[in-house]
C-alpha cells in the first residue's frame, strides 16, 4: 500500500485503498455509505472528538466528495477545525470549506470570523491559509468584512512575501466579485510599485492584480508602464544564474515575462523615449535569443523560450509602430511554420493572422502564402488547418485574392465538416470584397453552392442575387452560368433558388441562343421543381409568372403548370395561393399591366454585407477583417446587433380592391429576399387575392441612412421622430416594459432586460385587427456612456400607401446601471473622493409631478439606482448608489435628490467616477420628477 | 486566466479538478466528461491547443497522467503548456517517483501545492522550492 505522505492517518490510507480496490461502482458506493454512516455516528456521538479525530473524519469526507459523491454533513466540524492552533487541522478545515461551502451558507459568518482571527494573527502561515480561502470563495460578505484588511496587508512594509503574494490575488478576486465594496484608497498608488519588489513571486502575483486594475482604469495606473519595462529588461538581460529558482531550464522567469509583456499590451507604445528604447531593446533581445543556439536540448527549454517569444510578438503587433520589429517577428514566425512541432505551427499561424492586419507587416506575411496553402492541404490536425484558413483569410488582398479563393475552394471539397460553413462565408466575403471582375465573383459563389451547397447559408445566396441585380454588366453572364450549372443532373436546392431567381429576372438575356430558348429554360427549371422544398417551389412559381411577362410565347405551358392539381390544390397554402393568383394574373391582366407588375427588380440599396455579420457572430473574437477592423461605426454608442427578419402578414384588411392587384408590383420571390432590401413601394410584394396585403419590414436605420425615397412625411417632430414618440420614450427611462407607440393601426410594445453592459429588447408590434403580433429582437451592448438613443424605423404598407414610423429604441444609459448598497461611512468617503468639478452635475428644478415620496422612490429604483436609507440626516432626501457597466469600464455613480415641498422644487446632485456620466444621468433623472 | 485545471489518469478518471470560475455541478461534470473524451482521442500527435466554445483548451499527456486546462483567449497557450510541466516537476520533487497513485492518496497535499501555484486562475509562484516550503514546514511540524 503506497504511503500517505506526511503524518500517516492510517485509517484514511486504509479507506482509500479499499475504494481503489473496489471492483465495481456499486461496491464503491457501498463502501462509501458504510464509511459515511461511521463518520456520522462519530460526529453525533456523546464522546467529544479531539482535533486529530475531527481532522481525520473531515479529511475522509473531503476525499469522498472529491470522488464525486455528495456530502451533506460535517460542515460544522470543518468550521471548528479553523480555530484549531494546529496547522494541519486548520489546513484541512480551510481546504474543506474552500471546496464544499458555498457563498450562501449559514456558516459563512463563523467562517469569516475565523478568517478575521487568522488574518490578524502574527503567524504568516495562518494568514496565508485564510487569504487563500478568501480567494477561493470570494463572496460579497467576505469583501464587506475583510475588504479593508487585505489591501493593508498587501502594501504594508512589514508583511512577508508569501502573504503579499496571496493578498494580491485575494484582492483581485474580491475586486472581480464585488468591485463596489473594495475601497480604492491610498493603497492603489502604492500597488504598482510592487513591480519593483525584490521577490519574484510577489511580482508575479502583483502583475495579475495590476493588470486587472489597469483594465478598469488605464489612466490611473499609467505609471506601471515604465516599471514593467524596467523589470522586464532586468529579467531578459539577466544571466540564468541570477534568478536562481525562477530560472526554468535556462530561461529566466518565463511566466513572469509573459505576464509583464501582457500587461504592457494594455497601453499604447510608451511615450517617454527612454522607456520606449528600453522596451525595444528588450523585444530585440527576445527575438535575438530565438536565433541563438539553444542552451539546452530539452523541450522544456524551447517551450519556455517560445512562450516568451510569442507574447513578445503579441506586444509588437499590439504596438504596431515599429516596422523593423514587425518584419522580424514575421520572419521568426515564418520559420515556425515549417517546424516539426505541431504546437509551434499552430501558434505561428495564429500570431501571423494578427500580423497580417498590420500595414507594416502585411506584405511580409504574404511571402509565406505558399507555406500556408501547403499547411492547409497537408496538416493532419483540423485545428491547425482551421488556423491556416484564418490566416489565408487575413492575408488576402486584391493581388492574391484569386489564388487564395481558388485554393480555398479546392480545399473545401475535402474540408472537415466542422469548418465548412465558416469557410463558405469567408470565401464569399473575399470574393465580393476583392472582385475586380464580377463574373469571377459569380463563378466563385456558384462554385461554392456546387461544392458545399448544404453549408451555403441564406445570406450568401441572397447576396449574390443582390449583386447581380445591382450590376447590369454581369447579368447576362450570371444568367448563362446558372443555366449551365442547372444542367447538372443533381444540383443543390440553393442552386435552384439562385437559378430560378436570376433566370426569372434576366432569362431574356440568353433566350436568343436556341440552346437556352425560353421553353428550354422553363423545362430545365421545372425538371427540378418536384424535388424542392415548398419555399423553393414558391420562388419558382414566381419565376414562372415572370416568364409569362418575359416570354409570352410560353404562356400556355406555364398556365398549364399553374393550373395543375398539384399546384392549384396544393396542401401548402402559400403555394396554392401563389398558383391561383398568378394564374389569374396571367389570364386577366393586359400586356401593359403585366409588364408593370412584373417589372425587373429595382436595384437594392447598398449596405454592408450581412455575411460579414454572420461570420462575426459565428466566431466573435477570431475574425480579423482585412481592412475594416479598426473603423467600427460607433454611432450611437450603443451597438445594436440586429437580425433583420422580413415579416409578411397577410391580414383581412378592409381595403380590398376589386382586382386585388393594384398594389402588388412585381417581385419574384421577393418574400425570400426582403431581408436584403429596404422596401420601396415598387418592391413591396405580398400578393393578396382580393385582400389587401400588408408588408411590415422592421429594419435597422442605424446611421445606414436609407432615405427611403417615398416615405410619406406623416407627422414627424423636430428630431425626425414620429409625434408622441418622445414622451413615451421618456416613460421608459424608469421602466423596461410597456407600449412605446400606438396609433389606430399599430401598437409597438417593448419588453427589455438588461444585465450589466448587455441588454436585449423585444419589440412587439401588433395589429389592431386580428391582433396579430410580430416580434423583433434587438441586442444592445453598452460600449461607453452615450446620450442619444438608437433610432429605428418601421415601414409598412396600408391601403396602398406607405406608412413610416420613426421611434427611439428605449435604451438609455441608466439601463446599464446596477444598484449597489453601502453604509454611510463608505458613501461619504466615495462622495468626497469624487470631488472634481467634472465629476459632479447639479440641477435645481421645479417639480413636474406631484411630490410623492413613495412614487419618487419607485422611480429611483426603476431608474436602476438603490435607495439607501439612513445615510442622509434629512429623511426626506434620497441617496443612491450604482455602478454603470460598460464594456470598457465600470463607473461608480452616486446620487442625491433633495425635495423641497414648500417651494415645489428639487435639487439633484450626481457624482460619477467618469466625466460626462454625471451630466447624462442628471439629464435623464431631471425629467422624471 | 486559467478557467479550470484537470488532472486525469490514463483511464480517463479525474484525479484533480479545480475550477476557477463558478460552474454548476451538473455543467461541470458534463464539461469534464466531454473534454476528457476529446483529449484522450486527440492524443499526442496533434496540436495541444484547441479552440473550444469560448475558450482555448490546452492539454499535455505524460505516461499515466493527463493535464487539461481551459484558458481565456488572452492567456499564452505555450506558457500554460509548459506550466503543466512545472506542476509535474514540483509534484515529482515532493513525491519521489511520482505516480498517479501518489496523487490519489495525497489529494489534500496536491491541492495545497496547486493552491500555492495558482490562485484564482492566475499563476502565483513558479519557484519549486518556494511552492513546497509551506508543505514541508507542515511535514516537519508533524514529525
Amino acid at each position: 500500500m503506497p504511503a500517505v505522505k506526511g503524518d500517516g492517518m492510517r485509517g484514511l490510507a486504509v479507506f482509500i485503498s479499499d475504494i481503489r480496490n473496489c471492483k465495481s461502482k456499486e461496491a464503491e458506493i457501498k463502501r462509501i455509505n458504510k464509511e459515511l454512516a461511521n463518520i456520522r455516528s462519530k460526529f453525533k456521538g456523546d464522546k467529544t472528538l479531539d482535533g486529530y479525530q475531527k481532522k481525520k473524519y473531515v479529511c475522509k469526507l473531503l476525499f469522498i466528495f472529491l470522488l464525486g459523491h455528495d456530502i451533506d454533513f460535517g460542515h460544522m466540524e470543518a468550521v471548528n477545525l479553523l480555530s484549531s492552533n494546529k496547522y494541519t487541522e486548520k489546513q484541512i478545515g480551510y481546504l474543506f470549506i474552500s471546496v464544499l461551502i458555498g457563498a450562501g451558507s449559514d456558516l459563512m459568518k463563523l467562517v469569516i470570523q475565523a478568517i478575521r482571527n487568522d488574518l490578524t494573527s502574527r503567524n504568516p502561515v495562518h494568514i496565508t491559509l485564510a487569504l487563500q480561502c478568501v480567494a477561493n470563495i470570494g463572496s460579497r460578505d467576505m469583501a464587506e468584512a475583510l475588504g479593508s484588511e487585505i489591501p493593508r496587508l498587501l502594501v504594508s512594509g512589514d508583511t512577508i512575501d508569501a502573504v503579499k503574494q496571496s493578498a494580491a490575488l485575494t484582492l483581485l478576486r474580491l475586486l472581480r466579485t464585488s468591485p463596489d465594496v473594495i475601497s480604492m484608497g491610498e493603497w492603489t498608488s502604492r500597488v504598482i510599485h510592487l513591480l519593483n519588489d525584490q521577490h519574484m513571486g510577489v511580482v508575479t502575483s502583483a502583475t495579475s492584480l495590476i493588470e486587472a486594475l489597469v483594465k478598469k482604469n488605464p489612466e490611473e495606473y499609467k505609471g506601471c508602464v515604465s516599471l514593467a519595462v524596467s523589470r522586464l529588461s532586468r529579467i531578459v538581460t539577466s544571466s540564468y544564474t541570477d534568478l536562481q529558482d525562477y530560472t526554468y531550464y535556462f530561461v529566466p522567469a518565463p511566466w513572469l515575462s509573459v505576464k509583464l509583456l501582457r500587461l504592457l499590451q494594455n497601453y499604447p507604445p510608451p511615450e517617454d523615449p527612454a522607456v520606449r528604447t528600453r522596451l525595444t531593446e528588450c523585444l530585440e533581445t527576445i527575438l535575438n535569443k530565438a536565433q541563438e543556439p539553444p542552451k539546452s536540448k530539452k523541450v522544456q527549454h524551447s517551450n519556455a523560450k517560445n512562450a516568451v517569444l510569442f507574447e513578445a510578438i503579441n506586444l509588437i503587433i499590439h504596438m504596431d509602430s515599429d516596422p523593423n520589429l514587425l518584419v522580424r517577428a514575421c520572419n521568426q514566425l515564418g520559420q515556425f511554420l515549417q517546424h516539426r512541432e505541431t504546437n509551434l505551427r499552430y501558434l505561428a499561424l495564429e500570431s501571423m493572422c494578427l500580423l497580417a492586419t498590420s500595414e507594416f507587416s502585411h506584405e511580409a506575411v504574404k511571402k509565406h502564402q505558399e507555406t500556408v496553402i501547403t499547411a492547409l492541404k497537408t496538416e493532419r490536425d483540423v485545428s491547425v488547418r482551421q488556423r491556416a484558413v484564418d490566416l489565408l483569410y487575413a492575408m488576402c488582398d486584391r493581388t492574391n485574392a484569386e489564388e487564395i479563393v481558388g485554393e480555398m475552394l479546392e480545399y473545401l471539397e475535402t474540408a472537415d465538416y466542422s469548418i465548412r460553413e465558416e469557410m463558405v462565408l469567408k470565401v464569399a466575403i473575399l470574393a465580393e470584397k476583392y472582385a475586380v471582375d464580377y463574373t469571377w465573383y459569380v463563378d466563385v459563389i456558384l462554385n461554392l453552392i456546387r461544392i458545399a451547397g448544404d453549408y451555403v447559408s441564406e445570406e450568401v445566396w441572397y447576396r449574390v442575387i443582390q449583386i447581380v441585380i445591382n450590376r447590369d454588366d454581369v447579368q447576362g453572364y450570371a444568367a448563362k452560368t446558372v443555366f449551365e450549372a442547372l444542367q447538372a443532373s443533381a444540383c443543390h436546392e440553393n442552386m435552384v433558388k439562385v437559378g430560378g431567381y436570376i433566370l426569372g429576372e434576366f432569362g431574356n438575356l440568353i433566350a436568343g441562343d436556341p440552346r437556352s430558348s425560353p421553353i428550354v429554360q422553363f423545362q430545365l427549371l421545372h425538371s427540378k421543381y418536384h424535388l424542392c422544398s415548398p419555399a423553393t417551389r414558391g420562388l419558382l412559381l414566381s419565376t414562372y409568372i415572370k416568364f409569362v411577362n418575359l416570354f409570352p410565347e410560353i404562356r400556355t405551358q406555364i398556365q398549364e403548370i399553374l393550373r395543375s392539381n398539384n399546384n392549384l390544390r396544393n396542401s401548402d397554402v402559400e403555394l396554392q395561393q401563389r398558383s391561383i393568383e398568378y394564374l389569374q394574373l396571367s389570364n386577366i391582366a393586359s400586356t401593359d399591366v403585366l409588364a408593370t407588375v412584373l417589372e425587373e427588380m429595382p436595384p437594392f440599396p447598398e449596405r454592408e454585407s450581412s455575411i460579414l455579420a454572420k461570420l462575426k457572430k459565428k466566431k466573435p473574437s477570431t475574425i480579423s477583417e482585412p481592412e475594416q477592423a479598426k473603423e467600427q461605426i460607433k454611432l450611437p454608442q450603443a451597438q445594436i446587433s440586429n437580425n433583420i427578419e422580413p415579416l409578411t402578414i397577410p391580414t383581412q384588411g378592409e381595403s380590398s380592391t376589386d382586382d386585388g392587384f393594384e398594389q402588388t408590383p412585381a417581385s419574384t420571390g421577393s418574400v425570400d429576399l426582403l431581408g436584403l432590401g429596404t422596401p420601396t413601394s415598387s418592391s413591396a410584394p405580398a400578393i393578396g387575392g382580393g385582400d389587401a396585403g400588408i408588408l411590415l419590414d422592421v429594419f435597422e436605420a442605424l446611421g445606414s441612412g436609407n432615405p427611403s425615397t417615398n416615405a410619406t412625411p406623416n407627422g414627424l417632430d423636430a428630431n425626425g421622430l414620429t409625434m408622441g414618440a418622445e414622451e413615451n420614450f421618456r416613460k421608459f427611462i424608469c421602466k423596461n416594459n410597456g407600449v412605446l407607440f400606438e396609433n389606430d393601426l399599430l401598437q409597438v410594445g417593448v419588453k427589455s432586460e438588461y444585465r450589466q453592459n448587455l441588454g436585449r429588447a423585444k419589440h412587439v408590434g401588433s395589429f389592431v385587427e386580428g391582433g396579430a403580433q410580430v416580434q423583433q429582437m434587438f441586442n444592445a451592448e453598452c460600449l461607453q456612456e452615450f446620450t442619444e438613443a438608437p433610432v429605428f424605423t418601421i415601414q409598412y404598407l396600408y391601403s396602398g400607401t406607405q406608412q413610416k414610423i420613426t421611434l427611439k429604441l428605449p435604451v438609455t444609459v441608466n439601463k446599464f446601471l446596477e444598484a449597489s448598497q453601502m453604509d454611510s461611512s463608505i458613501f461619504f468617503q466615495r462622495w468626497k473622493a469624487l470631488s472634481q468639478p467634472s465629476q459632479e452635475s447639479q440641477r435645481i428644478f421645479k417639480a413636474k409631478f406631484p411630490m410623492d415620496t413613495e412614487q419618487a422612490k419607485a422611480k429611483i429604483i426603476g431608474f436602476g439606482l438603490s435607495c439607501l436609507d439612513g445615510i442622509d440626516p434629512n429623511p426626506d432626501n434620497f441617496v443612491s448608489a450604482a455602478i454603470l457597466h460598460t464594456s470598457n469600464q465600470q463607473v461608480g455613480c452616486l446620487v442625491r435628490l433633495e425635495p423641497n415641498k414648500q417651494a415645489q422644487m428639487y435639487r439633484l446632485t450626481v457624482r460619477a467616477s467618469r466625466d460626462k456620466v454625471a451630466k447624462i444621468l442628471c439629464d435623464l433623472l431631471e425629467i422624471q420628477f | 486566466m486559467i478557467k479550470f485545471l484537470l488532472l486525469i489518469n490514463k483511464h480517463g478518471q479525474i484525479c484533480i479538478s479545480k475550477h476557477y470560475q463558478h460552474l454548476e455541478q451538473e455543467d461541470r461534470q458534463r464539461l469534464e466528461k466531454e473534454l476528457i473524451g476529446i483529449c484522450l482521442k486527440r492524443g499526442n500527435k496533434k496540436s495541444s491547443f484547441l479552440e473550444y466554445h469560448d475558450f482555448i483548451l490546452v492539454y499535455r499527456c505524460y505516461l499515466d497522467l493527463f493535464f487539461i486546462a481551459g484558458i481565456t483567449k488572452d492567456e499564452n497557450e505555450m506558457a500554460i503548456y509548459e506550466f503543466f510541466h512545472l506542476i509535474l516537476e514540483t509534484l515529482d520533487k515532493y513525491f519521489p517517483k511520482l505516480s498517479e497513485v501518489d496523487i490519489q492518496f495525497n489529494l489534500d497535499k496536491v491541492h495545497m501545492i496547486l493552491d500555492e501555484m495558482i490562485i484564482n486562475g492566475n499563476i502565483v509562484e513558479t519557484s519549486p522550492a518556494r511552492i513546497l516550503a509551506p508543505i514541508e514546514l507542515l511535514d516537519a511540524a508533524k514529525r
